[in-house]
């Protein structure tokens, strides 16, 4: 039994969830190795080489792989698979994940899982479905196991190893696909999934504007800020932003809902915060029933006034 | 101009509360209201819009599953798409259908119908496995524009502009390609009573996965479904000030 890791980075900088996924192939058992994909790798392969539990790191560095695009990735995981035989394969589910694996699984005619909460044993493995109102326990029995893991449901994988460094084959860029451009939302605040503080908007906010209200407090708080979906249906921030199952997981040590009624794909999203805050002028809001701090206020009044109390 | 699949699944309506069987098999689905997956909407509407600008020529609808599906194929059909395709699996054999089996069958009706374009939603808010349009995508060996935001399709190249954790991501596909839709794609329209009556005119076809030469039979069987863990409602605070303090006595702030 082994499992190969598909890394995941940004400019040349590990990207934090690829550390859970490192976790969750650790509860598989066996032995770990990760790939690591891109055009410059150097940092994130010194970084993955401190991870215990990683015990081999197979590297690709090629221009082919900008914009790590499934259609090249996927030919170069399947070169991978075939020399080494993994009984696993596992990446992060992320923007990143989500659209690679499905399509290796495919072209290794397996069943993909998707993001797995928990890892029961090699072949069994738990996730959520409809928004999180049900948890499912699935059981495969495909040769190989195809896995996306949700980040907040793992631990980072820490320090202490020493892992082995190799490089990976070469693969033609394919004909398919290419890369143009990223517009990455710039922002000087945390990044959502990974924030020790997430300040959280709704329709309650009524426009994009209002959302001022809540950056002012995030960078008193050295917070992120998000949204749910319906904030983000209405179109007052990015999609980027959205909180809940059709966005981002998040699970931070305190979560603050503002404006938000507490529709269940949103709590899908967040459920897990260690303390959750909600404001709401509506006292029956269903925010309020997973609250650990509930105030029943106009947040047009409240947000400020929490901005002066922390001065 | 591009023959254009897309891919409607029938669930249960967002708006219901789910409810998980005392048995642990599955989720209450008799006498549950069902729909047409939100993204779904999303990607026929897409669909439409590619017509309406004279790019695509026609829009075939499919659907796999049961009998009741043909309510979700008329649904498409009503909001704009020219024929459809029911791919009947009976309700027994429904829980062997996964994504990966789904995606043979659309690459195999892709083939036959000649599609250039496959449009689906993201994911199915049933399942949330996000899944079918990368497999569909993979079985063909064509491009694959997932998590779409904006479309633009120029003789065989499309540009996608996709959703991604950081922000937005441009990508060119070379067509034929398979797209899953994400929220900000366009506002699916409602089908008006004109149209749903013209529907009912328009042609369905009743095949079997067996006509298209795919095995039903994933690989991944359900052990068990359970309700998630409840989380305890706290208190309710009076004020924003005593909110602070509760915080600060927490140490979070």
């Amino acid at each position: 039994q082994s499992t190969l890791v598909v890394a995941e980075q940004t400019d040349d900088v590990l990207t934090p969830i690829t550390l859970n996924a490192v976790t969750a192939a650790c509860k598989i058992g066996g032995d770990v190795s990760c790939l690591v994909p891109g055009t410059s790798c150097s940092k994130a392969v010194e970084q993955l080489k401190t991870i215990a539990g990683v015990s081999k790191i197979i590297v690709a560095e090629d221009a082919a792989f900008k914009g790590h695009m499934p259609e090249t990735l996927t030919p170069l995981i399947l070169q991978i698979q075939s020399q080494n035989n993994y009984s696993h394969i596992v990446a992060g589910a992320s923007a990143f994940g989500k659209n690679l694996l499905p399509r290796v699984a495919a072209k290794l005619d397996v069943d993909p899982i998707s993001d797995i909460i928990d890892v029961v044993a090699p072949d069994t493995f738990v996730r959520t479905i409809y928004a999180g109102n049900a948890i499912q326990t699935v059981k495969s029995s495909a040769s190989v196991k195809v896995v996306t893991v949700r980040g907040t449901a793992f631990e980072a994988a820490a320090e202490g190893g020493n892992a082995n460094v190799d490089d990976g084959p070469k693969v033609e860029q394919s004909s398919l696909s290419s890369w143009v451009s990223q517009e990455l939302s710039k922002s000087d605040r945390p990044e959502l999934t990974a924030a020790r503080v997430v300040i959280s908007g709704g329709r309650g906010m009524k426009n994009g504007e209002n959302f001022q209200l809540l950056y002012t407090l995030a960078d008193k708080m050295n917070a992120a800020v998000g949204a749910s979906r319906a904030a983000v249906d209405a179109g007052y921030v990015p999609n980027d932003m959205q909180v809940g199952q059709t966005g981002k997981i998040v699970a931070p040590e305190l979560y603050i809902a503002v404006g938000i009624s507490g529709a269940i794909q949103h709590l899908a999203g967040m459920k897990d915060s260690k303390t959750i805050v909600a404001i709401n002028k509506d006292p029956e809001a269903p925010i309020f029933q997973v609250s650990d701090f509930g105030l029943v206020a106009d947040l047009f009044k409240a947000v400020p006034e929490m901005n002066s109390l922390l001065e | 101009m591009a023959r254009v699949l897309v891919g409607v699944k029938r669930v249960i309506d967002y708006a219901v509360k789910i409810r998980v069987k005392p048995d642990k098999s599955g989720v209450v689905t008799e006498g549950v209201k069902h729909s047409m997956n939100p993204f779904d909407e999303i990607a026929v509407e897409e669909a439409i819009r590619l017509k309406e600008k004279k790019l695509a020529s026609e829009i075939v609808a499919v659907t796999c599953g049961p009998t009741q599906n043909q309510e979700t194929l008329r649904t498409a059909l009503a909001m704009g798409a020219d024929r459809g395709i029911h791919v009947e699996i009976p309700a027994d054999q429904c829980a062997k259908a996964g994504p990966l089996q789904i995606s043979k069958i659309f690459a195999k009706l892709a083939e036959q119908e000649k599609a250039d374009l496959i449009i689906l939603g993201k994911q199915a808010i049933d399942g949330d496995n996000n899944q079918t349009a990368q497999m569909t995508a993979a079985v063909l060996d064509w491009a694959q524009g997932t998590f779409a935001s904006e479309l633009k399709l120029e003789g065989d190249e499309l540009t996608v502009v996709r959703e991604v954790d950081g922000g937005l991501e441009t990508v060119k596909l070379k067509m034929p390609a398979v797209v899953s839709a994400d929220l900000r794609l366009n506002e699916p329209r409602y089908a008006t009573l004109p149209n749903i009556m013209k529907a009912k005119k328009k042609k369905v076809a009743k095949i079997s996965p067996k006509d298209l030469g795919v095995e039903i039979a994933s690989s991944i069987e359900v052990v068990e479904v359970t309700d998630p863990p409840q989380r305890e409602a706290g208190i309710k605070v009076e004020s924003t000030e005593e909110l602070v303090s509760k915080l600060k006595e927490s140490g979070l702030v």
